[in-house]
């Protein structure tokens, strides 16, 4: 895929990389300024998933074409515990982590496309898509 | 990157330059919860005009910090929120429940001059 950016989150200040790189690109393709603020938002919350649980993952980012219209696709994997019930981590409110609880629930809402495949003890993987209006 | 403080009069301001990682954040927090009483100020601004991403960790942080301050016997006000940023905070269902707010400086500043007025009568 052409313009693919990825940042490797190992600490809190990758998820500060992470957001930029993703405004960055997605500011590339035309989205509005309120759109550049919620995907970099949406990123901001799946990188400290990676960093609160997982401790190290990455972030790919690019933009992609389907028929006639563009996005951006972020994807972000770790090698970490993984999530046992996913529906349940998809709740508002609900972390075992001592956050707010919405992180992941909250990411789904800011995108279009959202999804999250995970396995205990062998890692977790978030794909999400913003269509360009 | 260090959130510079100000002390204007009774007040402090804490204005936010630049995209700030957790640990900037925290350290805003332990910052401000120190000095409120060191210069025994009675209201404190945080202007984050300049930040564009408001996510659960900033939100809660910010919740904490005037929660804490409130505790100390000051206000905390929070100024500059912009429109992009309100909107993605509404729709990941973010709250600054209890924590008051401003549109810009100015009007933070009006606000805790009211605030203390209205306490001295």
């Amino acid at each position: 895929m052409a313009d693919e950016v990825r940042v490797s989150i190992n600490s809190e200040y990758d998820i500060v990389t992470a957001r930029l790189k993703g405004r960055d690109l997605a500011a590339k393709l035309g989205f509005s300024s309120t759109e550049l603020v919620v995907i970099a938002t949406a990123i901001s919350e799946i990188a400290r998933n990676i960093v609160q649980y997982a401790k190290h993952g990455e972030i790919s980012m690019s933009i992609i074409q389907q028929g006639s219209r563009s996005g951006i696709i972020i994807t972000a994997r770790d090698k970490g515990p993984g999530i046992p019930n996913i529906n349940l981590a998809m709740q508002d409110g609900y972390s075992t982590g001592g956050g707010l609880g919405l992180g992941l629930p909250g990411a789904k809402r800011l995108m279009d496309e959202f999804e999250v495949t995970s396995k205990v003890g062998s890692g977790t993987t978030v794909t999400m898509k913003k269509w360009l209006r | 990157m260090l959130v510079p403080i100000l002390k204007q009069g009774d007040y402090l301001i804490a204005s936010v330059q630049s995209e700030l990682s957790d640990e900037d954040l925290l350290k805003l927090r332990d910052e401000l919860v120190k000095r409120v009483g060191e210069l025994r100020s009675r209201g404190v601004i945080i202007d984050v005009t300049a930040l564009y991403v408001m996510d659960s960790f900033a939100t809660r942080t910010l919740r904490a910090i005037a929660h804490m301050i409130r505790l100390r016997g000051a206000e905390t006000i929070i100024v500059g929120i912009q429109p992009e940023v309100a909107f993605t905070m509404v729709q990941l269902g973010l709250k600054l429940e209890g924590v008051m707010t401003a549109l810009d400086l100015e009007e933070g500043l009006a606000y805790l001059q009211t605030l203390h007025t209205s306490k001295r009568r």
